[in-house]
Order: structure tokens, then C-alpha cells, then sequence
């Protein structure tokens, strides 16, 4: 069947998905958006987490049929995301009720090929330095919170979605939000840190 | 395999008669892991996701209609008054990006004796509205689990809605596990406090092979209270009457070993959490929010 959904601000049109296909099969391999990251496809690791229509959701367990013309994205367009919220004052496009009008930013958004496209290069690839990144992105590199960097990605669109939800989290909060999301470097105390460090910075911005 | 998206209720209902092998999905939270593991391959998938009305709900006078696939995140969020023994249940369901997904009607549906929500509803008190095209009809939640993973439903029946009662008084949730999320319950246990009727009502989770409630425990508690007019006065419950009941609540328990926990272990904890929880909402009746429930009580 084929399936026409909104990804990362851009319409997008998947063909011949197979009826029990997942949300995350089609994203990796219909659209070579491999952000998303395939572990465990049972919800246990919120790795493949994007946001559907502005809410968190463990992309394996939609069914590719259910996202027909809704609104996804994925960590590849979460700079965008993030850019476009801060410009309008804090509401990203579909999060702060209800989905944009069809169609109105049709053009805005990232291409599917700058999102295949995307890395975290710039002049240092240490740091991130003089690369397009979204706030929570900086701040797990700067606060060293990606290690092998295979639940980064989950991390990142939990937390850029508490966030934008609760400027200044607890503690609890921060654990709470990110409950769904495994690493198993056990890096999780730097994973805090890099939350609080968005945190504060977004706080100095306003 | 087929994917059926209808966009109205009536058309879920033709669909389902049409093809009573399709299996709803909503949430996806459990249809999609047994596909992903090649466990099942149905042979249609009907989507629900589409019918807007199962995400919404409805506070009426005596009982709150919540929709088959309300997020347990709304409910936590926004029932917490109406229906404070489901919302902390809602609040133990695995991870935020679950929550999100799933809903009450997916647990009945799936009808696992380990579901958080049900302990919820059969302490709080609800009935499951279940529709055909033959018609629509309310099964009271005490006779909606019928075996593992089984339910009273018809091969052409879907859940549209849970009618649950409001609370008239505190209500209480614990679940055991290794962590405070994305856990199964190795057993869980909700108590509700009922003023208005004097009763005490129950429900165990992953303890037997379906949801129960305790009922020689809440008759015998029921009698209790009424006994020691503890309903007028707000004493603290004695703790003899609260280890005979938490005694009563374990002996309701017809547990398996399995890789969760021993049967002896969820007897143990069902004891243990049925005192507490006990505890707890006696403590909340006698307190402040107490007052208004107790008749003739001088504040």
C-alpha cells in the first residue's frame, strides 16, 4: 500500500509498505532516515522515538498505515524542529495544538535529502562546533552524554519534547521523561547532566 | 495481510462483521510487538486511530465514559479527581512514550491477567461497552475476564468505551516490580474506598489467570468497619482487622511461578500491598479529604 505523511515539515510519499510494516521500517528503509534507531521493536527502549503529531511514540509499534497524513519527525529534522519553534515563541509546528493546516508550510521543513544527508559534522567534529544543531544536541555533546550513541537519537526527541513541555524540570522529571529510553553504556548520569545544561541554557535565552 | 481504516464507528462495526478474523489496533502497543516478532500475522489489521470519538471522554453524574483508546497520559492528566485509582495505575503502564499510545481498551482487549488497569476498574467499579452491528450492550467488569487473555467479547464485538464510576472516595494503586517503569507487573493490587455504600472494593493483577477481586476480604472488611463503626468515628483500622484482611486478600490469590516471580513471592506481596494500600486510603477518609465523606463528623 502506499502511505503520504508529513516528515519533518515535508510531505512524503512511501510506496509498496507491507500492511504490518512499522512506522520505523518505513522512516529507515522506504526513506533512508536511519536517525531513528531499530533495537528492540517492543517499546522497551524508545530508541526509534520520533514525535507523531507532537507526541513522543515508540515509532516500532505504529503501524505504517496509521501515520497516513499525520505529522512525524525524526531526529534528522529535530534542529529544524527546534529552530522553527524558537521563532515562534516557544510552539513548534503540530505541537501546541493541534497538527499546522495542510499543506501551509509545505516548503518549510527539511528536505528528505538533507535529512539523509544530515551529521553532526561542522569544523569540529569533537564539539560540534559550526554545525546546525537543536539545543539538546549541543548539550549532550558538550556534557559528553553520547557514548556509543545508539539510544542518542531516542534521548534527544524525548528530551527536546520535555522540554518544550516543561522549561525547568526536576530532576525527577528529567527521569521520569526519560524512563522509556535505555542506554546501556550506563551513561546515565551524564545523559542528566546534558538535560540540565539545555535546561539552563534555555532559561538564560529568556 | 490487509490494512481496514475505516473513519467512522459504524464503519469499524461493518468491517469487523465483515471480517471477524481482523485484529483492532489502536495504540499498537501490543498488536505491533506480536508482528514484529512474527508471532501473529492477521489477516486484516483494522485501525481505530481514525475514529476520533474513542479518544475522547466524557464526566457524567455517577461515572466517567472514557473512550477505548483515551491515552493512559490523559488520563493520569486529566481524571485524577474523577478517577484517582486508575490515573496511578495509568501512571505505572511501562514509559511516557507507551502512555502516549495506549489505552484502557487495548488492557481489555488483550485481557492479560498482568494489564495495570484492571485492578483500577474492578476496585473502582466499571462496565465495558461493547458494540456489533447485532447491537451494543454493557458488560458489568466483573464478568469481562473470562480466562488468560480472554474476555466475554463476541467474535464481531469491539470495546467502544469503559464506563468507570467516579470515585466517592480515596482510592489506592501499588504494582510490584524491578523498576518504577517499563515493568510488568509481578502483581499489582487497587483498592477503592466507597463511603456512600460503606464497601470496600478490590482488585489483584498478575496474581491468578485473570484480574480478581477479594471478595471474602472485602466482605469480611466490609463487616468490620460497619462492626466497629469505623465509617462515623474515623478510627485508625486496627491492625488485626488489617492483617486479616491482607491475609484474605493473599489467600484470593491462585498464582503461577513464572520467570516474574514465584507464586509464593505474589501471595507474599499481594498480603503486603493490600495492607498498605488499606493504609493509605483509611488514612486519606479519616484526614481532611475524609470530612466531608463522614456523616454526623464535626470538623
Amino acid at each position: 500500500m502506499r502511505v503520504n505523511f508529513t516528515v519533518n515539515g515535508r510531505r512524503q510519499e512511501a510506496d509498496d509498505v507491507w500492511e504490518g510494516e512499522s512506522l520505523l521500517y518505513v522512516l529507515r528503509e522506504r526513506l533512508g532516515l536511519p536517525g531513528s534507531k531499530n533495537a528492540c521493536e517492543q517499546g522497551e527502549c524508545g530508541s526509534c522515538t520520533v514525535r507523531l503529531d507532537g507526541v513522543p511514540v515508540c515509532s516500532c509499534l505504529v503501524a505504517a498505515g496509521q501515520v497516513e497524513g499525520r505529522e512525524v519527525v525524526t531526529v534528522e529534522g529535530l534542529a529544524d524542529y527546534a529552530k522553527q519553534r524558537a521563532a515562534q515563541g516557544g510552539c513548534a509546528p503540530g505541537a501546541c495544538g493541534g497538527p499546522s493546516p495542510d499543506g501551509a508550510r509545505a516548503e518549510d521543513g527539511t528536505s528528505v535529502r538533507d535529512a539523509q544527508d544530515w551529521s553532526a559534522r561542522g569544523t569540529d567534529s569533537q564539539t560540534g562546533e559550526g554545525t546546525e544543531l537543536s539545543p539538546i544536541q549541543q548539550a549532550f555533546i558538550d556534557a559528553g552524554a553520547v557514548q556509543c550513541g545508539f539510544c542518542t537519537p531516542g534521548l534527544l526527541v524525548a528530551a527536546d519534547e520535555m522540554l518544550e513541555r516543561n522549561p525547568t524540570p526536576t530532576d525527577a522529571d528529567i527521569r521520569e521523561a526519560l524512563s522509556g529510553n535505555l542506554c546501556r553504556c550506563t551513561g546515565y548520569e551524564k545523559i542528566m547532566d546534558a538535560v540540565r545544561l539545555a535546561a539552563a541554557r534555555q532559561g538564560e535565552v529568556v | 495481510m490487509d490494512f481496514l481504516r475505516p473513519a467512522s464507528w459504524e464503519e469499524v462495526l461493518a468491517a469487523k462483521a465483515e471480517h471477524p478474523t481482523a485484529v483492532p489496533i489502536a495504540g499498537g502497543t501490543d498488536v505491533m510487538v506480536e508482528i514484529n516478532f512474527d508471532h501473529r500475522r492477521p489477516e486484516y489489521l483494522l485501525d481505530l486511530n481514525r475514529v476520533g470519538e474513542l479518544g475522547e471522554w466524557e464526566v457524567g453524574e455517577e461515572s466517567v465514559r472514557l473512550g477505548a483508546s483515551v491515552p493512559y497520559t490523559a488520563v493520569m492528566e486529566n481524571l485524577r479527581g474523577e478517577l484517582p485509582g486508575l490515573a496511578l495505575a495509568s501512571h505505572t503502564v511501562a514509559s511516557p512514550q507507551i502512555r502516549n499510545r495506549g489505552g484502557v481498551g487495548g488492557n481489555l482487549g488483550t485481557a492479560s491477567p498482568a494489564g495495570d488497569a484492571h485492578p483500577a476498574l474492578l476496585a473502582a467499579g466499571a462496565e465495558v461497552e461493547v458494540e456489533s452491528v447485532r447491537g451494543s450492550r454493557l458488560i458489568p467488569i466483573d464478568d469481562f475476564y473470562t480466562g488468560v487473555k480472554r474476555n466475554a467479547l463476541a467474535a464481531d464485538e469491539l470495546i467502544r468505551a469503559v464506563h468507570v464510576r467516579k470515585a466517592d472516595g480515596p482510592q489506592q494503586y501499588s504494582k510490584v516490580g524491578t523498576r518504577n517503569a517499563m515493568v510488568i507487573a509481578v502483581c499489582a493490587f487497587g483498592l477503592a474506598l466507597h463511603p456512600d455504600t460503606r464497601t470496600v472494593r478490590t482488585g489483584i493483577g498478575s496474581a491468578a489467570p485473570t484480574p480478581v477481586r477479594a471478595r471474602t476480604a472485602e466482605e469480611f472488611l466490609n463487616a468490620a468497619l460497619d462492626e466497629g463503626g469505623f465509617w462515623d468515628n474515623g478510627r485508625i483500622i486496627t491492625p488485626s482487622v488489617a492483617k486479616q484482611f491482607a491475609e484474605l486478600c493473599a489467600a484470593a490469590c491462585n498464582p503461577i511461578d513464572d520467570v516474574r516471580g514465584t507464586a509464593s513471592y505474589r501471595r507474599h506481596a499481594v498480603g503486603v500491598m493490600a495492607r498498605r494500600t488499606l493504609t493509605w486510603t483509611w488514612e486519606s477518609y479519616r484526614g481532611t479529604d475524609g470530612r466531608a465523606h463522614r456523616k454526623g463528623s464535626v470538623a
